[in-house]
């Protein structure tokens, strides 16, 4: 028989620490949907999509059931849509955003990502026309999330995509101003983007993958901050210990409900992602494991030694619990999604500069901070190349989800509700970095990238 | 399959005879169980065997949840590789 113990404690993590599996994305390429013709090219997306994902959500909602682990989320992410689009270089490519919104709505998923572009070295055909169109992508459809990777370690920074991409935030935030300006929500802009991530909104399912594929999410945050409350007063290496051992569990929770998932859809089993994933509810935040190890308020000096310490600990203790791991894998400080996160922006002793440094030793970036409306595009192109510079430099991903809050001036709030929160108008350094964004070129890949 | 059913809640009268009822009822059969009582809490913890079937699962857990409900218990059914994989190497 099972140890009572085990069982106990599984049950309190589940009911009373917030122990989910985030999501299950299904991954799927549209390579052979490309067609020189719209309306064939949408109708062959919509098709693949449907038939691929069609039992992903009972599927979920099945193994939610049999194992009693709340998996919040299914959710599908396809090849990059700038490569489909490209053959109709004379239509509109929102039409192929309005493709994958039906598609999302007959699966019955919550989010379908890939309405995407990857221009690090250089736009390609299509690539252009994708990104000019994501502002208005994003308000014609509901479930649609997009991306742009606009450098890597490998062919260092497009800064004119870096400039093209402070615009269209700006404008993705306009089109839908009287919806708190969501559309820049479901934008990321990103340094070395990963091609198996299954968070959104940054997932997109990379040329390198197979046909389809499973990917899994795992969080929990709320189980790692009771472990170390409960431990006391330890010190830090056994702190470090509790969170690789805590780790190890959830990560184990996301392995099986993967390799379940794979097995009854009959898709292959891609990765785990091993992020600790917070939300707005109270019990469910990464800031406040950073607090329970010490920290008055995160954004106190030692946020980023904590912050650095928790990422690797979650990595070594989920790296052995799982065949595969992948995607962003790492701690996500997303300020609107994260009630800890929201209570220090609000009496500022969070402040942006402070989250830069964070993110150069947690998994992702600069993500769900909303700024003044009145913000210059080149200040938003400017905090992009910054994040994307700690991204290169570091060999990892960064990512950029800046909400300019249209009509709004810092102290002010944007209330998204639901899983992306709610948050504070942070200041932004009002100095401008316009001269050196229209330069425009590509900044020179580092040393960091000759390894071979 | 096999699953655990666990129930927690305030001790009463008749808690292991209601939950006994509903698997006998669905045709699950219980192999194991170990209960205990602290302070005036109630826990147990049943090992029970259910044909492989998703709805059977749904139902027998459907039940259960809604006898919990009117006795003020928490009851769950969970798949005991949930156990097995976050515990065992």
């Amino acid at each position: 028989m099972i140890n009572a113990k085990d069982i106990l404690e599984t049950l309190m993590m589940i009911q009373e620490e917030h122990l989910d599996v985030r999501t299950i994305t299904m991954g799927i390429s549209l390579l052979d949907c490309i067609d020189p013709n719209v309306n064939a090219a949408c109708t062959k997306v919509y098709d693949k999509i449907c038939y691929k994902a069609q039992n992903l959500v009972k599927t979920g909602e099945q193994l939610e059931r049999e194992y009693g682990v709340p998996i919040v989320n299914k959710r599908i992410s396809v090849t990059p849509m700038a490569m489909i689009a490209a053959a109709c270089p004379k239509d509109s490519p929102v039409l192929f955003a309005k493709a994958l919104e039906r598609a999302a709505q007959t699966t019955g998923v919550n989010f379908i990502g890939g309405y995407s572009a990857l221009v690090h070295k250089g736009f390609g055909p299509g690539d252009r026309a994708l990104i000019e169109s994501i502002p208005e992508a994003l308000s014609v459809t509901d479930h649609v999330c997009s991306s742009v990777n606009i450098g890597s370690t490998k062919t260092g920074i497009n800064l004119d995509a870096c400039k093209l991409m402070g615009r269209i935030v700006k404008q993705a935030a306009e089109k839908t101003a009287d919806r708190n300006c969501i559309g820049a929500a479901k934008l990321v802009v990103f340094c070395n983007a990963p091609e198996d991530n299954p968070f959104m909104a940054g997932a997109f399912h990379g040329p390198g993958e197979p046909d389809s594929v499973i990917n899994v999410g795992v969080s929990g945050p709320g189980v790692v901050s009771a472990a170390i409350q409960k431990a006391g007063n330890c010190n830090i290496t056994e702190v470090a210990d509790i969170i690789k051992k805590t780790a190890f569990k959830i990560t184990r929770v996301g392995q099986l409900i993967a390799y379940e998932a794979s097995k009854r859809l009959d898709v292959p089993f891609g990765i785990v992602d091993l992020s600790l994933a917070p939300t707005p509810a109270v019990g469910d935040s990464v800031a406040h494991i950073l607090e329970a190890m010490g920290l008055q308020s995160v954004g106190a000096p030692g946020t980023t030694a904590t912050l650095a310490l928790l990422n690797d600990a979650v990595k070594k203790g989920g790296v052995m619990a799982s065949s595969h791991v992948g995607g962003l894998s790492g701690a996500f400080i997303p300020v609107t999604e994260d009630a800890g996160m929201i209570d220090a922006a609000r009496s500022g002793a969070l402040t942006i500069e402070k989250l830069e440094a964070m993110t150069a030793v947690c998994s992702v970036g600069l993500d769900m901070i909303v700024v003044p409306g009145d913000l210059p595009a080149e200040s938003i192109s400017g905090i992009i190349a910054d994040e994307a510079a700690i991204g290169m430099v570091n060999s990892k991903t960064t990512a950029v989800r800046l909400i300019p809050a249209i009509g709004k001036k810092v102290g002010e709030e944007l209330n998204f509700g639901g899983l992306l929160g709610t948050g504070p108008v942070m200041p932004v350094n009002p100095n401008s970095p316009a001269a050196f964004i229209n330069r425009g070129g590509r900044i020179p890949a580092p040393m960091q990238s000759l390894k071979n | 399959m096999r699953a655990v059913v666990t129930v927690v809640g305030k001790d009463c009268v008749g808690i292991l005879a209601s939950v006994s009822a509903v698997c006998s009822e669905c045709g699950v059969n219980i192999t194991d169980v170990t209960q205990s009582i602290l302070r005036d809490m109630f826990v147990m913890i049943m090992m029970v065997e259910l044909a492989d079937r998703s709805a059977l699962l749904a139902d027998f857990s459907g039940r259960l949840q809604k006898m919990g409900k009117d006795k003020g218990l928490r009851i769950q059914v969970m798949h005991e590789d949930i156990f097995n994989t976050m515990h065992r190497i």
